[in-house]
């Protein structure tokens, strides 16, 4: 890919976004479990906690979360810093604040899904795992769990693709992602048609590749698509 | 740092003429979106091949690209050959509105047209025969059965859609529009206060997805009012024995 010598610049880009990508990928399922836990936990204040975390980031875009992590991010962190006495100034990197962006919009989609993969098996697993002198949270990670993923595989592949595409907004607080490279690359070739179609092209072929390794793990984690028999 | 209230209540205004700019661009959009989506549905959902896979490439581009991309390919990437600009679309396509508008509604209609594929698939057979059984052309039972069931089952849907819609118009910002985002940042640029102006910011978004929700669920309501149909219940009349 030579692109007028700016192949390697969108290449390297594109290694930028596939970071943010999983970085964010990694730390937005862990909210969304954690979420999940709490929207179905027997503690109000969790359950309250986790419904508020879910409409607030479900109703307001993901640019501003974007922007205010980036720019009201390290005015937040100063001012608690400076109630344990540190006064440097402190400044939030464009990818620690794509990763926090992101991250908190999929674990707030991902906590619906993985609720409702928790809420489709059947009560009478943990009732046999108690019986079997389980506790509570020994059934959650070896019953529950396992097949948790299963269920919620489709739902998460969906949102991963919703997160791939979002990477482009960290380019505009300055990440030098795919996004933000095929800008520079516009600025002195004046080619933006080119530039923009070829990051177009990349990121076609980033959510292709999304989209088989989700159907690929569909199959990995199901058995009776690989024709196993009960 | 200190919670500034009053600069949120200085620059309302200024967030509140962004309100308008905003929903001008997903209602706009959404409207050219659906009149596009239909027919590419229908072509998605027929019988033949060749009509099926025409769409087919519109649909994976622009749902398989970010927004931001398709955005800036318009804007930007329009300027790059003489024939657009010594075209009759050139003042058209220069006006950031415009490009947001057609990026926009080619984004939507692309995510529409296979909601509304998914919508006619799933009515149910026995009423396309019928149809068939009244002798039907097939434009009449598309204008009268077709289209009216699949909007009925698409619209929960599509509500996701127009949300999703609303959410994306922030991108509007990055091409020099003041809708709500916009408007944030230039207040931002002038006072300073990020936290506060976004927190504004985002509450207007929160309050029109409130608004929106609650009229879908009315729509919702009364283009599906056969699912609550309650049979008149006639009631006997309690009258005294022996009058």
């Amino acid at each position: 890919m030579d692109l007028l010598g700016f192949g390697d610049l969108l290449l390297s880009g594109t290694w930028v976004t596939i970071k943010l990508a999983l970085t964010s990928l990694v730390f937005g399922l862990a909210f969304g479990l954690l979420g999940a836990s709490a929207k179905l936990s027997s503690f109000w204040p969790a359950r309250m906690l986790a419904t508020a975390y879910t409409t607030l980031v479900r109703g307001i875009p993901e640019l501003l979360l974007v922007l205010t992590i980036y720019f009201g991010g390290s005015m937040l962190l100063m001012a608690v810093a400076e109630k344990f006495g540190y006064t440097e100034y402190i400044e939030i990197s464009a990818f620690a604040a794509g990763v926090a962006a992101l991250s908190i919009a999929f674990g707030a989609y991902s906590t619906e899904v993985f609720r409702g993969a928790i809420q489709a098996i059947p009560k009478g697993q943990w009732e046999s795992a108690q019986a079997l002198g389980m506790t509570r949270g020994k059934t959650f990670f070896r019953i529950i769990l396992p097949q948790v993923w299963r269920l919620a595989l489709p739902g998460l592949g969906n949102l991963f693709q919703v997160l791939l595409k979002d990477t482009a907004l960290v380019s505009v607080v300055g990440l030098n992602d795919l996004m933000r490279q095929a800008y520079v690359a516009t600025g002195s070739t004046k080619q933006p048609f080119t530039f923009y179609m070829a990051a177009a092209i990349i990121y076609l072929g980033l959510t292709v590749l999304a989209t088989l390794t989700t159907t690929w793990l569909e199959r990995a984690a199901d058995p009776a698509a690989r024709g196993a028999r009960a | 740092m200190n919670w500034n209230w009053s600069v949120i209540y200085e620059y309302m205004p200024r967030l509140i003429d962004g309100v308008w700019v905003t929903l001008e661009l997903v209602f706009l959009s959404g409207l050219l979106g659906l009149i596009l989506a239909v027919p590419l549905a229908l072509m998605r959902a027929s019988h033949n091949r060749w009509l099926r896979m025409l769409p087919f490439g519109y649909i994976f581009f622009f749902r398989g690209t970010p927004l931001l991309v398709q955005i800036f390919l318009i804007y930007y990437g329009a300027s790059q050959f003489d024939a657009i600009k010594e075209s009759a679309l050139w003042p058209i396509l220069k006006e950031p509105y415009w490009c947001a508008i057609i990026a926009f509604t080619l984004n939507t209609a692309a995510y529409t047209a296979e909601l509304i594929r998914g919508a006619i698939q799933a009515i149910p057979k026995g009423e396309l025969e019928a149809a068939d059984a009244f002798g039907m052309s097939r434009s009449l039972k598309i204008r009268r059965i077709v289209l009216p069931r699949a909007f009925g089952i698409v619209l929960p849907a599509y509500g996701n859609e127009l949300i999703l819609m609303l959410k994306s118009s922030s991108l509007a910002s990055t091409i020099t529009l003041l809708d709500i985002t916009g408007a944030a940042r230039t207040i931002i640029a002038r006072t300073y206060t990020p936290l506060e102006i976004f927190f504004a910011a985002g509450m207007l978004y929160l309050l029109i997805t409130a608004i929106m929700i609650g009229c879908f669920r009315l729509i919702e309501h009364r283009l599906n009012r056969y699912q609550h149909y309650k049979a008149p219940t006639v009631e006997a009349k309690k009258q005294p024995i022996g009058n």
